[in-house]
C-alpha cells in the first residue's frame, strides 16, 4: 500500500537527484539552454514551446498509467471489471483527435520554423554581413576570410550583432559544424558547399566542435568561435594579416595532411580562391 | 597475389587490451572445456561426448521446428547481448575517464571499433535475432498451425543469421572490425579513409545476415496469409500476428534496400567503383538516403513485434479483451505505410532545404499519433480489468513511461530547428536508446518471460525476474538520462576524449554507473534462468494455460508437441481460447485424428551458411578462389535441396493418439 512516508521518500529522491545534477553541473553551462545568438534563441524558444506542448499528452499517460493500474489491481475486488468491453467509439475518437490536433499545431510550427530557421536563410540586419568560409579537414577546422585576407585554423572571429555567413565544404570525410550557443548545425561534405547564417547577440567566446564521426582524429576537431566588438575585430584582422605565415596552395596541402589535435593558428591568405579550389576538387572527373 | 589474399600472420597482431581480452575468453573456453573433460573422465563416458554431439545434431542444429529455431534464435542473441553489454561498457569506461590530459584505457582505433561493433551486433544480431525467436516461437501457434510455410527455408535464415554472426565475432580475432560507427557513412568508409578489413567485415557479416532476414521476412508473411486455421480472418488474429504481420511487410520492402546499398559499397571497396565516392562522380549523399529508406522501417520492424507483445500481455494479464481492436489494427496499418516516409529526419542537417526537411518532419510528428493511439488502448486495456503485476505486466508500466519519454523527445527532435541543435549527440543517443531499450527490449523480455512456460513448461522465477526488471529500469534511467543534458551541453556522440573545461565527467560517471546497474539486472536474468531450472518442478505448467490465456497457443499442452496441434483448430471469434473456455469447448472429448504431414530435418542450411561464411570471410580479405568455391557451394547446395522432393514424412493418427493421450492424463480441462 502507497502510504505518507513512501511519499516523501519518493519526493526526497527525486530531490536528492536534481539536487547532485545542479552539484555536477555547478559551474558549466548548458549550452543549448544558454543561448548567445539570435539563431540560438529562437530554436531554444520552439524546444520550450514544443516540449510543453508534448507534455498536454505526456502528463495524462503518466497519471492515467498509474491510476489505472492501481486502481484495477487484481487485490482490489471492489473495482468494476467488465472483461467484455472491447470498445468504445466515442473515447477512441477522442484519442486519435486530441493527439491529431496537438500534431497539427506541431505541424505548422514546424513548417514555419523550418523556413525562418533554415540554415540557408541570410540574416536581416541593418549590418553587413561578414562571409567565413569553412574547410573540414582530417581534423581539424579552417576557417577562410576572403573579404578580409585571412585565414585560422581551430578559431574564428567575427564581431558580435553581425550576421555572420558561413560557407561550409570538407576536404575529409563528412563532419557537422556546431557552435551550440550560436545555433544549429549543418554538415560539412567534399564537393558540397552547405551554409550557415547566424549572429551572435553577447561578445564572448563560444565551443565549437565536429559533431560526426569523421576517422580518429575526430574528438579533436574543436575550436573557439570568439565574438567581440567591431573595433575589437578590426584590430584582429589587421593584427592577423602581419601574420608571418602565408596560405598558399602548397602550404593548404601540407594542412590537410591527417594531423590531430592541432593548436589554433594564423595565416595571412596569399590565394583569395582557396576555398573554389577545394570545392571544385571534388567535382572534377 | 599470394594464395590468401591479404590474410597474413599480421591480422591475429592486437594491441594489449585486445589481446587481454582475448585471453580472458581464451582462458573461459579453456575453463568450461576442461569441466566437460574432466566430469566425462571422471564418468568414464567418452561415448557421451558422440551421442551427445549427435542427438544435438539430429534433435537441435537440423531441426525445422520453428519452436526449436526460435530458440536457438533467442540463445544466439542472448550470448550477443553479453557481447554487445560489454562494449556499452567499455564505452563508458573510456568516456568517465578520458579528460583532459588522460587518455583514458582504450586506444582510440579500438574504442571506435567498439562502438561500431556495439551498435551493429545491437541492431542486427541482439533486438532481430530476439525478435525472430519469437515469431518463430509463436506465429504459428497463435494462429493455429504447425509449421511456417517454408521451413527449409527458416532453417536457413537462421543458419546465415548465424553465419553472419560468426563472421563479425571473428572479427575480434582475425583483423579488425569497422571504425566508422554502426551505419558505416561513406566517404569515411570508403577505401581512401578505411583501407583496412573493418568495413568489409561489416558489410558481409550483416549482408549474409540481412539475407537471412529478408528470407525469414517472406516466410512469415506468407505462413500469417495462407496458412491460419480456418475461420480466423484477418480481423480475427490475435494483435501480436497482426504486428508481424506488418513488421514483416516492413522487411520485404526494406531489405532489399539495404541489400542493394552494401552491395553498392562492397562494389566500391573491392573493385574500386565510385558509387558513393567523394569524386569521381559518385555521391557519399546517396548512401545516406538509401540506408536510411532501409533504417528507418528497421526500426519499426523491431518495435512492431514489440507492440504486439504487449497488446497480448496487457489484454491477458488485465483479464479483459484487448481495447479497440480496430483501432490497433489501423494504427499498425498506419505506422507501417508512414514508417517509409520519414527517412530524412536523419539528416535534417544535410541542408535539404526547408521544404523538404518541413514535409520530413510533419511526416515523423504524424507517426506519433497512431502511436500514441495505442498506448491509450493499452491503457483501456488494463480499465475495468483486473490487473495481475506478473514481470511481463512489470515490463508492460516500465515500457509505458520510457517510451512515453523517448517519444516526447522523438517528436522534439522531428522539428528540424530544433533537430538542427540536437542531432548528432548524445541527446540523440539517449532519445534512440529510450526507443530500443524502453520499447523494443523490454516488449522482448516481456514476451519471453510471458511464453516461456509454452515452451519449456514450466514458469521463470518471479522474485528473480522482477530484481531484473528494477534494475533494468533504475539502470536506464541512470544510464540515459545524463546523456539528454550532456547533448545539450554539446557532447557529439562517438568522442573519445574530451577537455575537463567541459564539465562532463560527472554525468558520464554517472552513465558508466548506469550501464554497470543494467549489468547487474542482466546477472539476475542469468540468475533466474538457472535458478528455474533448478527448481522447474515447483513452477511447471501442467495445465498449458498458466496466465489464464485468450489466444490459441494456451490451448495446447506445455511444452507445445513438436507437432503443435493434434488437430487444427477451428477458430470462430478473436480471442479464440477464450471463447472455448468461456463456452466450455476448450477440447474435443473424442478427437478424431487423421495423418499428418510434417518436415525432415535437413542440414542443408547449415551447409548453405557455411559456404556463406567463407564466401563472405574470402571476399573480406580477397581470396577469390576460395570466395568462387563458397559462391558455387552455395548454388549446389540449393540445387540439390530444391530437386529433393522427398522432404516431409507422415505422422501416423494412430501415433498421433498415443503421443496425444501422454498429454490428456495433465490436463485439467479434460
Amino acid at each position: 500500500m502507497m502510504n505518507k512516508s513512501k511519499f516523501i521518500a519518493i519526493g526526497l529522491l527525486i530531490l536528492g537527484a536534481i539536487a547532485g545534477v545542479a552539484l555536477l553541473l555547478h559551474g558549466h553551462t548548458i549550452d543549448v539552454l544558454v543561448p548567445k545568438g539570435t539563431i540560438a534563441k529562437k530554436e531554444l524558444d520552439l524546444l520550450v514551446t514544443a516540449t510543453l506542448l508534448m507534455l498536454i499528452v505526456v502528463i495524462p499517460v503518466f497519471v492515467l498509467t498509474f491510476t489505472i493500474a492501481w486502481k484495477y489491481r487484481a487485490s482490489n475486488t471492489k473495482a468494476k471489471y467488465t472483461p467484455d468491453w472491447d470498445h468504445n467509439r466515442a473515447i477512441e475518437t477522442v484519442w486519435w483527435a486530441i493527439p491529431f490536433v496537438l500534431i497539427l499545431i506541431l505541424s505548422v510550427i514546424t513548417w514555419q520554423s523550418s523556413h525562418e530557421l533554415d540554415p540557408f536563410k541570410p540574416l536581416a540586419s541593418s549590418k553587413q554581413p561578414i562571409t567565413i568560409q569553412v574547410v573540414a579537414l582530417q581534423w581539424k577546422w579552417l576557417f577562410i576570410y576572403p573579404e578580409q585576407h585571412i585565414a585560422t585554423v581551430n578559431y574564428v572571429q567575427f564581431p558580435v550583432d553581425t550576421p555572420v555567413n558561413f560557407v561550409i565544404t570538407s576536404d575529409a570525410p563528412m563532419n557537422s559544424f556546431w557552435i551550440p550557443q550560436l545555433g544549429g548545425q549543418i554538415y560539412a561534405m567534399a564537393g558540397m558547399s552547405t551554409q550557415l547564417h547566424l549572429m551572435a547577440t553577447d561578445p564572448g567566446s563560444y565551443n565549437g566542435s565536429s559533431v560526426n564521426l569523421s576517422g580518429r582524429g575526430f574528438s579533436g576537431m574543436k575550436f573557439i568561435a570568439k565574438a567581440t566588438s567591431q573595433a575589437d575585430f578590426d584590430t584582429w584582422v589587421s593584427e592577423a594579416r602581419k601574420s608571418p605565415s602565408a596560405l598558399t596552395t602548397s602550404e593548404y596541402d601540407k594542412l590537410a595532411r591527417p594531423s590531430q589535435d592541432n593548436p589554433a593558428s594564423i595565416y595571412a591568405l596569399a590565394q583569395a580562391d582557396l576555398y573554389d579550389g577545394v570545392v571544385m576538387k571534388y567535382m572534377k572527373p | 597475389m599470394s594464395i590468401l589474399g591479404r590474410l597474413t600472420p599480421d591480422a591475429l597482431s592486437h594491441g594489449p587490451l585486445a589481446a587481454i581480452g582475448l585471453i580472458n575468453v581464451a582462458l573461459a573456453g579453456a575453463v568450461a572445456m576442461a569441466i566437460a573433460v574432466g566430469l566425462i573422465f571422471y564418468f568414464h563416458r567418452w561415448q557421451w561426448l558422440f551421442s551427445g554431439a549427435k542427438w544435438f545434431w539430429k534433435n537441435w542444429l537440423t531441426s525445422l521446428d520453428p519452436k526449436k529455431i526460435g530458440v536457438m534464435y533467442i540463445a544466439l542473441a542472448t550470448l550477443m547481448l553479453l557481447r554487445g553489454v560489454a562494449d556499452a561498457a567499455m564505452i563508458r569506461t573510456q568516456q568517465a575517464l578520458s579528460v583532459g590530459s588522460s587518455h583514458g584505457v582504450i586506444p582510440v582505433d579500438t574504442f571506435q571499433q567498439v562502438f561500431s561493433a556495439h551498435g551493429t551486433i545491437m541492431i542486427f544480431f541482439v533486438a532481430m535475432g530476439l525478435m525472430f525467436g519469437l515469431i518463430n516461437l509463436i506465429v504459428p501457434l497463435q494462429i493455429g498451425a504447425r509449421d511456417v510455410a517454408f521451413p527449409f527455408m527458416n532453417s536457413a535464415s537462421f543458419w546465415l543469421y548465424a553465419a553472419g554472426m560468426a563472421l563479425i565475432n571473428l572479427s575480434l580475432v582475425v583483423g579488425e572490425f569497422a571504425a566508422t560507427g554502426w551505419l558505416a557513412y561513406p566517404p569515411l568508409s570508403e577505401l581512401a579513409y578505411s583501407p583496412g578489413v573493418g568495413v568489409d567485415y561489416w558489410i558481409w557479416s550483416i549482408q549474409i545476415a540481412g539475407i537471412g532476414s529478408l528470407l525469414s521476412g517472406i516466410n512469415f508473411l506468407v505462413t500469417i496469409l495462407k496458412m491460419r486455421a480456418p475461420g480466423m480472418t484477418l480481423m480475427k488474429m490475435p494483435m501480436f500476428v497482426w504486428s508481424v504481420l506488418n513488421s514483416m511487410i516492413l522487411v520485404v520492402f526494406a531489405f532489399p534496400i539495404l541489400t542493394a546499398t552494401l552491395a553498392m559499397l562492397a562494389l566500391d571497396r573491392t573493385l574500386g567503383m565510385h558509387f558513393f565516392t567523394s569524386g569521381f562522380g559518385g555521391n557519399p549523399m546517396m548512401y545516406i538516403n538509401l540506408i536510411w529508406a532501409w533504417g528507418h522501417p528497421e526500426v519499426y520492424i523491431l518495435i512492431l513485434p514489440a507492440f504486439g507483445v504487449f497488446s497480448e500481455v496487457v489484454a491477458t494479464f488485465s483479464q479483459k479483451r484487448l481495447f479497440g481492436y480496430k483501432s490497433m489494427v489501423w494504427a499498425l496499418g498506419a505506422i507501417t505505410f508512414l514508417s517509409f516516409s520519414v527517412w530524412l529526419h536523419h539528416f535534417f542537417t544535410m541542408g535539404a532545404g526547408a521544404n523538404v526537411n518541413a514535409f520530413f518532419g510533419i511526416m515523423t510528428a504524424v507517426i506519433a499519433v497512431p502511436t500514441g493511439v495505442k498506448v491509450f488502448n493499452w491503457l483501456f486495456t488494463m480499465y475495468r480489468g483486473r490487473v495481475h503485476f506478473r514481470t511481463p505486466m512489470m515490463w508492460f508500466l516500465g515500457f509505458v513511461m520510457t517510451f512515453t519519454i523517448g517519444g516526447m523527445t522523438g517528436v522534439l527532435m522531428s522539428i528540424p530547428a530544433i533537430d538542427f541543435q540536437v542531432h548528432n549527440t548524445l541527446f540523440l543517443v539517449a532519445h534512440f536508446h529510450n526507443m530500443i531499450i524502453g520499447g523494443v527490449v523490454f516488449g522482448y523480455f516481456a514476451g519471453i518471460t510471458y511464453w516461456f512456460p509454452k515452451i519449456f513448461g514450466f514458469k521463470l522465477n518471479e522474485r528473480l525476474g522482477r530484481y531484473a526488471f528494477w534494475c533494468w529500469v533504475i539502470g536506464f534511467c541512470l544510464a540515459f538520462i545524463p546523456l539528454y543534458i550532456l547533448g545539450l551541453m554539446g557532447a557529439a556522440r562517438r568522442l573519445d576524449h574530451y577537455d575537463a573545461s567541459m564539465g562532463w565527467q560527472g554525468l558520464f560517471v554517472v552513465a558508466g554507473v548506469g550501464v554497470l546497474v543494467i549489468a547487474l539486472g542482466i546477472s539476475f536474468q542469468v540468475l533466474q534462468m538457472i535458478i528455474s531450472v533448478l527448481q522447474r518442478k515447483r513452477n511447471l505448467d501442467t495445465t498449458g494455460d498458466p496466465w489464464n490465456g485468450r489466444t490459441l497457443e494456451w490451448s495446447t499442452p506445455s511444452p507445445v508437441p513438436f507437432y503443435n496441434f493434434a488437430i487444427i483448430p477451428g477458430v470462430h471469434g478473436r480471442d479464440a481460447f477464450w471463447a472455448m473456455k468461456q463456452s466450455g469447448v476448450a477440447r474435443s472429448q473424442h478427437p478424431q485424428y487423421q495423418d499428418i504431414q510434417l518436415p525432415k530435418n535437413s542440414a542443408m542450411g547449415i551447409y548453405i551458411a557455411g559456404l556463406s561464411f567463407v564466401f563472405g570471410f574470402c571476399l573480406i580479405w580477397h581470396i577469390w578462389w576460395l570466395a568462387a568455391v563458397g559462391i558455387v557451394g552455395v548454388i549446389t547446395c540449393l540445387i540439390i535441396r530444391l530437386s529433393d522432393d522427398d522432404s516431409e514424412y507422415t505422422m501416423t493418427a494412430a501415433e498421433l493418439e498415443r503421443l496425444e493421450s501422454k498429454h490428456s492424463g495433465k490436463d485439467i480441462r479434460s
